[in-house]
Parts: structure tokens; sequence; C-alpha cells
């Protein structure tokens, strides 16, 4: 008999699916009450978030044996049906996600969501996969995840079309058309050779493989991690990453900040769980990949930002400066760094969707003839514009937006007082301390971190200059509250990460403690009273 | 012998589609996506290992041999990698099609090499 609080953890899938799917029957013309619908879905995932984090973050004593929450779809355990699973990890990602789709939505009301048709159903499919890909305890439904925002992620760099996205949105689609087809490569390959598609049953397996069988299976990993690391925008695997996300509208290209992000869940709960130090021949597979991978990825967006000519794109850059770097921290194979990561994740992926949601009001005073958007309003037919303007435009608005910018610019840059530093010092203090002798590479992570934020730092001074204090025209852009609240909200919590660092780092702490004992998750999602421990061999 | 042929068949599948793949235009990137869908779908399926006149399904209630069955998990997987594959085919044809009418050219960038 299962407590009405363990239902919880299919709500975060089925009420975004549900929402998108009443919005579907709303005429489109509908557009107040389908944001107030949206807004309240938001509201309601993101207690429901909330309350899934501290059902994963309590005590043993309360939880029982373990903090690991298991929800049998259809009632048939694993490994014949498919599980999802609540712990410390995915619930800190299913929080970062709904704070996002709250603000991005809430921002979106003041006009994007009147760039296209089916945005309010597009977007809470987005979070509906999401959320689904973060919760899931089986490879092949994590594909199935995967498919359904990649298929709601296309609709939403296509949003407001216009030629740009066009373009950039056929790369896109090519690019993960592509990388999906690998990830079915790997998982079924992966079930070949295991004959189980249950991440804790791969997990109890690996280590009892015969030696041609680990290298089968190490190959289906391979495969599986650049399908994961290619939506991560590891380099060489990310040159459509800025030029989308530059394309794509502003609200859009925030939620894709998270979406990056799943890559690195990804690779994050795999890599700890099916390599961790029990996996006997396999474990620690392809570190050392990772490890330069992600310094090579380091090194490209640092360059990328420092090139950027337009901010859209200077983001975009950042996103892949991010990425590296959590991708190189992970590589390093230290079992300390694993909580700090997960600090930067958090900090960063606030920060650049607060600065993607900046970017566009910014760009907005630079060029306020030349509003894309009301290009492609026109051409999507519309002719109540003037008269739905969402909220009042507000006093000092440049004032605002440049203290944002600002903020922006200390938190992706890494710098004192905001919890850009704080993730960035936990780093390095982390790489720091272990115990052996320090190795060459980590030193070169540890310098390429630092230029990487100077570089920033300068990329960043450079378009602030040329935005606030070198206008050419004196023209104060319309800016509404609820596009200025949203930004100031996200930063606000990027100030919050900063004062309550304490109580955060050790909720990450914790994760990482359970992230390190993959037996328990094995234990935690398996019944083994009754499951045997040997597989039957496959019949040749 | 089996396997071989489907091994080979896999293999020109997924060259023809890396080659059509890599192509400028349009419509090559598309057909190449299919083939290698095609090819990803029989590599899938040949996962469950390649058995002739095996049932998937289980006739009967009592105990039975598995080995005289073959795996019907794959095939479970093939039918949705199938539909979505073909879902996403079609989503990107409308793509290409309106990449073609906003840039005049269906070259994969948008526009043609000087």
């Amino acid at each position: 008999m299962m407590a009405w609080t363990d239902q919880l953890i299919i709500v975060p899938i089925l009420l975004p699916l549900v929402t998108g799917a009443v919005m579907l029957l709303l005429n489109e013309r509908r557009r107040a009450l389908k944001g107030a619908i949206g807004i309240a879905a938001a509201l309601a995932l993101l207690a429901v978030a909330l309350m899934l984090l501290r059902m994963a973050d309590m005590s043993p004593a309360e939880a029982g044996a373990s903090s690991l929450r298991v929800y049998r779809l259809g009632d048939w355990s694993a490994p014949f049906g498919i599980v999802l699973v609540l712990d410390r990890l995915s619930a800190l990602m299913l929080v970062l996600t709904s704070v996002l789709g709250l603000a991005t939505l809430l921002y979106s009301l003041a006009r994007w969501h009147r760039a296209g048709p089916r945005f309010h159903t597009i977007f809470q499919l987005q979070l509906m996969g999401l959320n689904g890909a973060f919760l899931t305890g089986d490879i092949f439904n994590l594909f199935v995840f995967f498919e359904v925002l990649l298929a709601a992620s296309y609709g939403l760099v296509l949003h407001g079309a216009g030629l740009l996205r066009v373009r950039a949105g056929l790369a896109y689609i090519v690019i993960n058309l592509t990388a999906s087809l690998l990830f079915l490569i790997g998982a079924c390959l992966a079930y070949g050779v295991t004959g189980t598609l249950n991440m804790a049953d791969l997990a109890r397996l690996i280590p009892a493989l015969s030696a041609e069988d680990s290298t089968l299976l190490a190959a289906a990993a391979a495969i599986l991690g650049t399908a994961f690391l290619m939506k991560a925008g590891v380099w060489p695997l990310n040159f459509w990453l800025p030029t989308t996300y530059a394309a794509a509208s502003a609200p859009a290209a925030a939620m894709f900040a998270v979406m990056s992000k799943l890559g690195i869940y990804v690779v994050l709960r795999l890599w700890t769980l099916l390599f961790g130090a029990d996996a006997g021949a396999l474990a620690g597979f392809g570190a050392n990949w990772m490890l330069f991978a992600g310094m090579l990825t380091i090194v490209f967006g640092t360059v990328g930002v420092l090139a950027s000519q337009s901010m859209p794109r200077l983001a975009g850059c950042s996103v892949l400066v991010s990425s590296g770097t959590l991708i190189a921290a992970l590589g390093t194979g230290s079992d300390a760094i694993i909580g700090p990561a997960l600090f930067y994740l958090v900090s960063s992926t606030l920060a650049i969707a607060a600065f993607f949601l900046l970017v566009e009001l910014v760009e907005r005073m630079r060029d306020p003839g030349a509003d894309v958007l009301a290009v492609t309003m026109e051409a999507y037919g519309d002719d109540d514009i003037g008269e739905e303007e969402v909220g009042v435009a507000i006093p000092a608005t440049i004032a605002l937006l440049g203290g944002s910018f600002i903020a922006c610019a200390l938190l992706l840059a890494g710098l004192p007082p905001l919890s850009g530093f704080v993730a960035k010092f936990a780093l390095m203090a982390a790489m720091l301390k272990s115990d052996a002798a320090i190795r060459v590479s980590t030193w070169v992570l540890i310098g390429l971190l630092t230029v990487s934020g100077l570089a920033t730092l300068i990329a960043m001074t450079r378009s602030g200059i040329s935005s606030f204090w070198a206008r050419i025209d004196d023209s104060v852009p319309r800016v509404r509250i609820v596009e200025m609240a949203p930004v100031l909200a996200l930063l606000l919590l990027c100030l919050g990460l900063t004062i309550g660092g304490g109580p955060v780092l050790r909720y990450m702490e914790a994760t990482r403690q359970s992230l390190k004992s993959p037996q328990a998750y094995v234990t935690g999602v398996l019944p083994v009273a009754n499951y045997g421990t040997v597989h039957e061999e496959k019949s040749p | 012998m089996m396997e071989l042929i489907v091994a080979i068949a896999i293999g020109i599948l997924t060259s023809s589609g890396v080659w059509l793949l890599l192509r400028p235009r349009t419509f090559q990137v598309i057909i190449g996506l299919s083939l290698l869908s095609y090819a990803v779908n029989l590599f899938i399926f040949s996962m469950g290992r390649l058995r002739i006149g095996a049932a998937p399904v289980l006739k009967s209630a009592e105990a039975v041999d598995p080995a005289l069955y073959a795996d019907p998990l794959p095939q479970a997987l093939v039918l949705t990698a199938i539909v979505i594959n073909f879902a996403m085919t079609a989503l990107f044809l409308v793509v290409l099609l309106a990449s073609r009418g906003l840039t005049g050219t269906d070259h994969v960038d948008g526009r043609e090499d000087a």
C-alpha cells in the first residue's frame, strides 16, 4: 500500500502532459486563459518538485532504509517493468527545471507566447520530457523522454519562425536525430550484452561480465556517452549549439540552458552508477576522455565568448564553458568534486537562463526599429497586438537592466560576491584537496577555469560598455514588469544560493554520498527477495 | 550465414546513410537519416539474437523453456523506434520545406556555395 505522497513522483510527468493536452483544445485566440493555465500548472509543478525535494532529502531515520523512492509503473517490479526513481539528484534537477519553467513562462507572457501557434502546449511538453528524463530508471524509457523533449524543443527553436530560426533549426534537428540514433544503438547494444535495460540491473550485472562482453559493453557506453555529450555540447560535437541557442527566442533559449544540463545529468547518473568503484574492470571507464573533452570544450567556449559579436551568441558560448567545466570536473574522477560540481551546475544554469532572458531586453534598446518579433507577428497575421500588452512599462529601466547585466557578468565569470564565485572556488578547492599528488591535468584545468572566467569578464565588459555606455541613440526600451521580474527572480535565487551556500552545499554533499554508493541504488530499485541473482545465459 | 547477411545489410545501410547525411542537399540528408534509422532498427532487432521459427509470445501459462522462444523485447523496442523515427522524419520534412521556401535553395546552409 502506497502513501499518497508516493504518488507524487509521477506528477511532474503527468501534470505538464495533461496541461498541454487541455490547452490543445482551447482556441488559439484565448491567450489570457492559456497563459493563466500555464502559470498555474508551472506553479503547481514547482510546489510538487519542492515536496519531492523534501522527500528525497529526508534523513534515513525518517525514510526507512534508504532515501530512494521507487515508483513502479503498472506495479511491475524492476527489472520487468519500468520504474521511476526519485533520489536527491533527480529531485534537485526537477526543482531546477520547474524554477526555470515558471520564470521563462512568465517572461513569455509579455509577448513571446503570441509569436506562434501552440506555444503553451509545446512548452508544457518540453517540461514533461525533461522531468521524465530526470526521473526514469530505465535506459529505453530515457530515450523516449529524450524524444519527447527533443520534439518539443524543435517546436521551441522554430517558435517565432523567421529565416535565422529555420536555418538554425534545420541543423539542430539533423544533429539531434543523429544523436538519437546513436542513443538507440548504445542502449540496444547494452541490452544485447546484459539482457536488461534497467539502470540498476545493468549496474548489478556489469561487475560479473566476461572479458569480451565487457568490451562490448564499453563500446555501448562510449556510443551512449557520445549521444549525451552531443546534447551537453561538448567539443567537438557542439558547433551547432551557439548558433541554435542564439537564434532561438529568449524563453526557448532559457529553457535550453537546462536541456544542455540534461546531458550532464545523464552522464553523471549512469557513469557513477555503472562505472563506480565496484564495476570491476570497467571502473572509471572513460574518465580521461571526459577530462580532456571537457577541457577542450572550455577552450572552445572561451574563444567563442571572446569572439562573439552579439550578446545572444555570447550567452550560447557561456553554455559551452559551463558544460565543459562540468564534464572536465567529473572527468578528474575525484570523489569530492561532485558536490561542488552540482552547485556549479545549479548556479550556472540559473545565471545563463537569466542572461538569455536579459539579452533580449538589452538588444531591444540597441535597435528598437528592427524588432524581430514585430516582423514575425506580422507574418503570423496577428491583429490584436496593440491592445493586449501585458503589464506596464517600468521606470528606471536602464538602471535595472544594467544592474542585472552586471550581476550576470559576475555570475558567469565567477567573481565574488555572487554564487558563481562560491561554485568555482568550491570546485578548485575540491580539486586541490585530494590526498594523492595533484596531477598536471588538474593544474591545467584550474588554469583553464581561471582564464575562462577572465575571458568571460572581458567579453561581458565589452558588450556592456557598447550597450549601456556607448549607445548611439538615447531611446529607452519598453520593458514590462513580467519581463523584468523573472530575470530579477533568477538573479535573486543566485544571491540566495550564495547566502544559503552552507545548507545547499550540505545537500549537494549528501547527493554525492548517495551517488557514490550505487549499491544502495541497486538494492533500492530491485526487489531482492523475488528475483534471482544470476541471469539466464541467453541462448545463442 | 543469416548473421552475415544481416550484418552486411546493416553495414551497407549505415555507410550509405552516413554518406548521404554529409551531402549538401537537404533531400539527401533526409534520405540519409531514413537509411540510418533503418540500419538502427535492424540492429536493435538483431540484438535479440536472430532466430527462425520461434514465437516471441508464450502460448501457455505453464512453465516453458524460454530457449524455445524469441526475445520479444527488441521487437517492442523496434516498434517504438520506428514510430518515433517516422514522426521525427515527418517533422524534419516540414522544416526542410520551410527552409526551401524561406531561402529559395535546398542547400543545408540555406545558401549556395560561392
